[in-house]
């Protein structure tokens, strides 16, 4: 028995691994792929995979639809300063968090945890009203203000901040450096693959979110890319769905470079959460 | 350099008092050891030196002056954790670098000092390093030239050497009392290991449940102890104790004052035993002697004798100490003592009389 399990686990787990490695990249496959397909394409049964020629032409089709350029702009202005905000906010927070002790702590961080789990719809209405009110709709703000707390970054941080021994924050207390320059040049070095990571998931929600900008946005001037490629779809009256998916490849693009860069620092967050 | 004072000072945590209205001077360039089973209070003490938990009441003196508001920053002091606590991000030199850095040395200055520190302890060829590839003796002395680099007037240590594996530890604290020689400073040392306290130290600072059970030097320590607990503390294996009998009185004396014989001996106290374990360590030999009321560790330069073997245990009255119902020691000039040591003669003489009769 044991004799044959040696040969046959191997390529099983390969294979295993193979399924799920396509669970995951087939959508990706079939969007690249309808991407650069004709319109007739797109409708055949069964589907194509490869094009027949492939129709570069969707790309600038997709991005002459609409003002492309200000949904592209929109959408870097609002997940830049939502990451820069949230970074600037959540770093102060979690470090009071975990190396303080003050009245009211753990009550405030129940707080951060009731944030947390309560999602956006619950709250979009009121948050509507409230920068209605302010007159803030015709502006970028709505997309940015709403999100400069990130509930489950300061939490995320905190836990992080909590492994890194007290005597490290002490000695550089007793080497005369402001709770400033602790942050600054201990704390934060310390855990940049947490930041890293909690950076790349904010990136991710805000690039692709596409819930929040429809209730707040009401002019083309303030839209992000995600309603931008949506509104392809309304166009021509009928799903050009070759249109869409070029828009879409646009979209992603970015995230995959970002996760390049950004994946080995991510890997080693998950690695240091474990042995420390 | 500086003498360190507290005065009525007392420590609480949430309610809990480690430590209550303590009088301590810490002499200006000793090398001051606390001492203490875990839970005592001699690291709080160290810590409201530094300023990192800041008194409950009463205040420390530095140099003579009141430090409770000057943060640890600017209090003069360096500490050595006892996991190091070495800014992992950093290299070696930026390490030993950052205190000077906070205190606006300039770069010229810095440079210079931290590659002579560096000299000193030995890391001059890894300076620029990340600690995460140096051992752990070499981080050590990381943590050490961090603080020797500051000119600190007190030098604070909390358990520095207790990470390091055995060999290493007993070079480091041949090193240390050479660091003190060298820089002339004030050191206050905390450890559990009443070892390195008898060798490092020019006073030991014997603490038990937040209260100083013995201030002095190691061999006063040693010689004319305080108390019971100062007797059972220092030394390997500590002191042999037992009951004398007479008003909640107790006897004891050092492993190596006992004498072992196969004939019945001159000695002023003797007891009639057998030998339960064998220690053997190279130079001198641990036996345990089980007489009919208690256990004795004895150390011997000899090693003559064999488990189970029958023998006579005695103590010259030179180097028998006795401890009042308080626990306090009994000091030789005192009346009562005489009086102790002619009754624990006496009994001596029965014991031996009725062992004969049972062999």
């Amino acid at each position: 028995m044991s004799f044959e399990w040696k040969y046959v686990r191997a390529p099983l787990s390969f294979l295993l691994k193979a399924i799920v490695l396509m669970i995951f990249i087939f959508p990706f496959l079939w969007m690249i792929s309808t991407s650069l397909q004709t319109f007739q394409e797109t409708l055949t049964f069964p589907p194509t995979w490869i094009p027949s020629i492939p129709q570069w032409v969707n790309f600038s089709t997709a991005m002459n639809a609409g003002p492309f350029l200000t949904y592209a702009r929109n959408s870097i202005i609002v997940t830049f300063s939502v990451i820069l905000i949230q970074v600037l906010v959540m770093i102060p927070a979690a470090y009071a968090f975990a190396k303080y002790r003050f009245a009211g702590k753990e009550i405030l961080f129940s707080f951060v945890l009731l944030a947390f789990m309560i999602p956006g719809q619950v709250t979009f209405i009121p948050v509507y009203l409230m920068l209605a009110d302010w007159g803030l709709i015709n502006s970028l703000l709505p997309q940015i203000l709403p999100f400069m707390a990130n509930a489950f970054g300061i939490f995320l941080l905190r836990q992080y901040f909590m492994q890194i021994p007290q005597e490290i924050i002490e000695s550089a207390r007793l080497d005369n450096a402001s709770e400033f320059k602790i942050i600054w040049k201990i704390m934060v070095p310390m855990s940049m693959p947490a930041l890293a990571t909690i950076a790349l998931f904010s990136f991710v929600s805000h690039w692709n979110d596409y819930f929040w900008p429809l209730v707040m946005t009401d002019s083309a001037a303030v839209r992000p890319l995600t309603m931008g490629i949506a509104m392809l779809r309304e166009t021509e009256g009928i799903s050009n769905w070759h249109i869409i998916m070029a828009g879409n490849v646009v979209l992603v693009i970015p995230i995959l470079i970002v996760y390049l860069f950004a994946s080995k620092q991510i890997v080693k967050a998950f690695v240091y959460s474990g042995i420390k | 350099m500086a003498s360190i004072e507290f005065v009525n000072v007392t420590q609480s945590f949430d309610k809990n008092v480690i430590i209550k209205d303590l009088n301590l001077k810490i002499e200006d360039g000793k090398f001051t050891v606390l001492v203490g089973p875990s839970g005592c209070g001699k690291t709080t003490l160290l810590r409201m030196i530094a300023g990192l938990d800041p008194q409950t009441s009463g205040s420390v003196l530095i140099n003579g002056k009141d430090v409770t508001r000057i943060p640890p920053g600017q209090r003069g002091v360096a500490m050595v954790f006892q996991n190091y606590a070495i800014y992992p991000t950093m290299s070696v030199r930026e390490n030993i670098e950052f205190g000077l850095k906070n205190n606006k040395v300039p770069k010229d200055e810095r440079k210079r000092l931290v590659e002579s520190i560096s000299e000193t302890v030995g890391l001059a060829g890894y300076l620029d390093r990340k600690p995460s590839t140096l051992s752990g003796g070499q981080r050590q002395r990381i943590a050490l030239a961090r603080a020797m680099v500051k000119k600190p007037s007190v030098f604070l240590m909390d358990e520095p050497l207790s990470n390091l594996d055995a060999k290493l530890r007993v070079q480091m604290r041949i090193e240390l009392i050479e660091m003190h020689k060298k820089l002339g400073t004030t050191f206050v040392y905390v450890t559990h290991d009443q070892v390195e306290a008898m060798s490092m130290a020019d006073t030991i600072v014997l603490m038990n449940q937040g209260q100083i059970q013995q201030e002095a030097a190691p061999e006063v320590i040693y010689r004319q102890p305080n108390n019971l607990f100062a007797a059972q503390f220092i030394g390997v294996p500590p002191m042999n104790i037992a009951e004398l009998g007479i008003d909640n009185v107790m006897f004891g004396f050092r492993p190596e004052s006992g004498v072992l014989s196969t004939e019945p001996l001159a000695t002023h106290f003797q007891v009639p035993g057998t030998i339960v374990t064998r220690e053997m360590l190279g130079s001198e030999t641990i036996y345990q002697v089980k007489s009919e009321e208690q256990a004795y560790m004895i150390k011997c330069t000899e090693d003559r004798f064999v488990v189970d073997q029958e023998v006579y245990l005695g103590v010259e009255a030179g180097n028998l100490f006795f401890f009042g119902a308080d626990e306090n020691r009994i000091d030789r000039e005192d009346g009562r003592f005489s009086s102790y040591l002619e009754a624990l003669g006496g009994r001596s003489k029965v014991l031996v009389m009725r062992g004969q009769a049972n062999g």
